[in-house]
């Protein structure tokens, strides 16, 4: 078991953090004993804003010899209560570990400590004519985070997700060692890839403390096309053409009038559009405006053709703006339209996507909660959200859990997976070893076990 | 209610290039895109035709490349435009340009409204929509946020400074729309394939189209303001201006908005 912290373990790791930077107790903000999701709350006994590597591996070496629980934490963006210290125990938190370390135009990789913000690194390298392609809907998450949860975004459609763009890593193990996994090589056949296992391993096997991302050039163009539809229907049954017609598309994101209109409230902003109950977003980008339009012609005729009502042009800064601020913002909006919600971040084959869609519809109906989704219709990831408005805590509780094991269920029936880019955490625990089964579960012990003898990163998450 | 609405070309992006001999935009070769003021009034206008009826004009002067933005305008639901364009009419200052636009007008000739923007996001001035009307001799009214028919007269409200006034100001007459009082809808792509280039929908004004054949009314010769020097400014972030009401709650609103906090 692990053991309690004390005054000593407080004073040694005081002798080399400087005041301003470790909290101790009732020092510590009640924002680090959650994440953005309700329900799952514990505080850290002592919160510690690092710096650099050195000090990640001086804490995690004196947490391994004297068996002090450690979790690491980024913005604390996560949805599935990954960064909460359930031991209790120490907290590192990276978001002063933000600088962006070296733009290397001849290797075109980016070299960063963890707590760059998203928005900051896309920020930097589009001002430099370079992309960073994943572009998960919120901007304020760390890299670390990003890494973490091998998080995902608008654009896998074309580019994949982080794992695509992640090169190398510096890594704390749990015994304080440090080690570099993978480096600027674009190819790598080197024995087993433990930098792809770290990815996604959600801070339970070892710390991040840099990392090196491959960058593309930036596209020079970059259109929109906003298409409305009378039904959720008709709109979520054109993406399998979409599809199957092998267009070349960035992005291909789904949203409904009735979300939509929170985002309007939220934002205090009108969306350019709203006289249909639901829209797809296509974006298309290239380095040619002539390419650009051969493609979304070719789509948008198609989507025509399937019930589109029209296609609107989302082509300068500001229509740009007016649209994607507001997919942006729906998963906030959603949250500020009831008081508490839950979240399935599900992922299915492409084909099967209109149907879990319509079957989330036949959900709300049966267990009576609002089930209100939008997401990224294009790799299959949706994100459904279970909203309490109100409801008693028991009763909500009872309709939350019979939701989620009908929807579950439904996409091990689709051959899907429990995430798509949000995690396991804590919450999605269960979920997780029901669809994988016991032997996978196991395995997946074996391997923290190799990293975490002693179990003292996260513990109580992912497995 | 017939109406028409003014609109410029303007560069597409901040990042533009300026000639360092004549002090000018380079424009060739640059993309471009709708002054963003000027779709605001151009998004009120199609309201208040969508809501009782009537014709919506839409009139640019500009290099032959503006013809774009007035199919981009049709294409978000004008009817027609017009494009004042001649080699004659180009490096025009205020003066010059609101006399050489008073021609299209002239040439739309039924109206019962001008609309136009607050100001544009290359020039800048907010200057041409006032001394157009001086030139059409029309009364105005500027920083307006929204209008509304009232038969004879056209009710609105303007954002002053310090104050909102409201009123009401007879037809025929122009009006300033003010910026980000709406969320202008988008080019409709059934309407692109609809009207294609609009060719039977655009008349295009040259100098031997205009009544008045003094060179010196039009172009760089017509213009009284010389351009010492045109550089790009040093970029800046947006800003917000609170001086009353609670100030600690909308500087926390603002923080945590931006999730600092």
């Amino acid at each position: 078991m692990y053991n309690k912290i004390n005054n000593e373990d407080i004073a040694y790791l005081k002798s080399f953090i400087p005041a301003g930077r470790i909290f101790v107790g009732e020092e510590i903000s009640a924002d680090f004993g959650h994440d953005e999701l309700g329900g799952i709350e514990k505080m850290p006994d002592v919160l510690i804003n690092v710096l650099s590597t050195e000090e990640v591996s001086k804490i995690m070496k004196y947490a391994y010899d004297h068996d002090l629980p450690v979790v690491a934490r980024g913005s604390g963006t996560d949805l599935v209560g990954a960064a909460v210290a359930l031991e209790g125990g120490i907290m590192i938190c990276t978001s002063l570990m933000n600088h962006i370390l070296e733009l290397d135009e001849n290797n075109l990789t980016i070299t960063v400590e963890p707590g760059v913000l998203l928005m900051e690194l896309q920020a930097y390298v589009e001002e430099r004519d370079f992309f960073y392609p994943p572009d998960p809907g919120e901007k304020s998450a760390t890299i670390g985070g990003n890494i973490s949860t091998n998080a995902g975004g608008m654009r896998a459609v074309k580019y994949g997700v982080t794992r695509d763009f992640v090169r190398g890593l510096t890594v704390v193990l749990p015994n304080g060692d440090v080690e570099q996994l993978g480096g600027k090589v674009v190819k790598n056949s080197s024995g087993y890839d433990l930098k792809d296992l770290i990815i996604g391993s959600e801070g339970t096997l070892c710390i991040i403390t840099e990392a090196i991302l491959k960058l593309l050039p930036k596209p020079s163009e970059s259109v929109s096309m906003l298409l409305p539809f009378k039904t959720m229907e008709k709109a979520i049954e054109v993406v399998p053409e979409i599809i199957k017609s092998k267009a070349s598309l960035t992005a291909i994101e789904f949203m409904s009038l009735n979300t939509i209109n929170y985002a309007e409230d939220f934002l205090g902003k009108k969306f350019p559009d709203t006289n249909y109950e639901a829209y797809i977003l296509l974006t298309f980008d290239g380095n040619s405006l002539r390419e650009i339009e051969e493609e979304y012609n070719k789509v948008v005729d198609l989507c025509l053709e399937h019930g589109a009502i029209d296609g609107y042009f989302v082509d300068t800064d500001e229509r740009k703006k007016s649209v994607w601020n507001t997919r942006g913002a729906l998963l906030e909006a959603i949250k500020a339209s009831t008081d508490l919600m839950d979240e399935c971040d599900v992922v299915v084959p492409k084909d099967k996507v209109a149907k879990f869609i319509k079957y989330t519809y036949d959900v709300s109906k049966e267990v009576g909660l609002r089930i209100p989704s939008f997401g990224h219709a294009g790799d299959g990831n949706l994100h459904v959200y279970l909203c309490r408005d109100g409801l008693e805590e028991k009763v909500w509780e009872e309709r939350c859990n019979k939701a989620f094991d009908l929807l579950y269920e439904k996409a091990i029936e689709y051959k899907g997976m429990v995430s798509g880019e949000h995690g396991i955490g804590y919450a999605k625990k269960a979920y997780l070893k029901n669809q994988l089964g016991e032997k996978q579960i196991e395995l997946m012990r074996g391997i923290k076990k190799v990293f975490d003898p002693k179990n003292i990163l996260n513990p109580g998450k992912v497995i | 209610m017939k109406i028409i609405v003014c609109i410029k070309q303007v560069p597409g992006s901040s990042n533009v290039n300026v000639d360092p001999v004549t002090g000018t935009l380079i424009r060739d070769g640059a993309s471009t895109k709708t002054n963003p003021y000027d779709l605001y009034a151009l998004e009120v206008a199609l309201k208040l035709k969508n809501e009782q009826g009537g014709k919506v004009s839409v009139l640019s002067m500009g290099p032959p490349s503006a013809l774009s933005a007035i199919r981009e305008a049709i294409y978000m639901g004008a009817d027609e435009g017009v494009l004042i364009s001649d080699r004659k009419f180009g490096g025009a200052d205020v003066l010059a340009t609101s006399y050489t636009l008073c021609s299209g007008i002239k040439a739309i000739k039924e109206y019962d409204v001008i609309i136009t923007g607050k100001q544009t996001t290359d020039g800048d001035t907010a200057q041409v929509g006032s001394e157009l009307a001086e030139h059409l001799d029309l009364p105005h009214v500027t920083n307006v946020k929204e209008i509304e028919d009232d038969g004879e007269y056209i009710k609105y409200i303007s954002n002053l400074d310090n104050k909102i006034v409201t009123g009401r100001i007879k037809k025929p007459c122009l009006i300033c729309m003010d910026g980000d009082i709406n969320t202008p809808r988008l080019p409709s792509y059934n309407r692109k394939k609809e009207f294609g280039e609009c060719k039977d929908l655009i008349q295009i004004i040259t100098f031997n189209d205009v009544e008045d054949k003094d060179e010196t009314h039009y172009g760089l010769k017509g213009s009284p303001t010389q351009v010492e020097r045109i550089f790009e400014p040093d970029k800046r972030g947006e800003k917000e201006v609170f001086s009353s009401g609670d100030l600690g709650q909308k500087v926390f609103d603002i923080i945590k908005n931006g999730k600092f906090i």
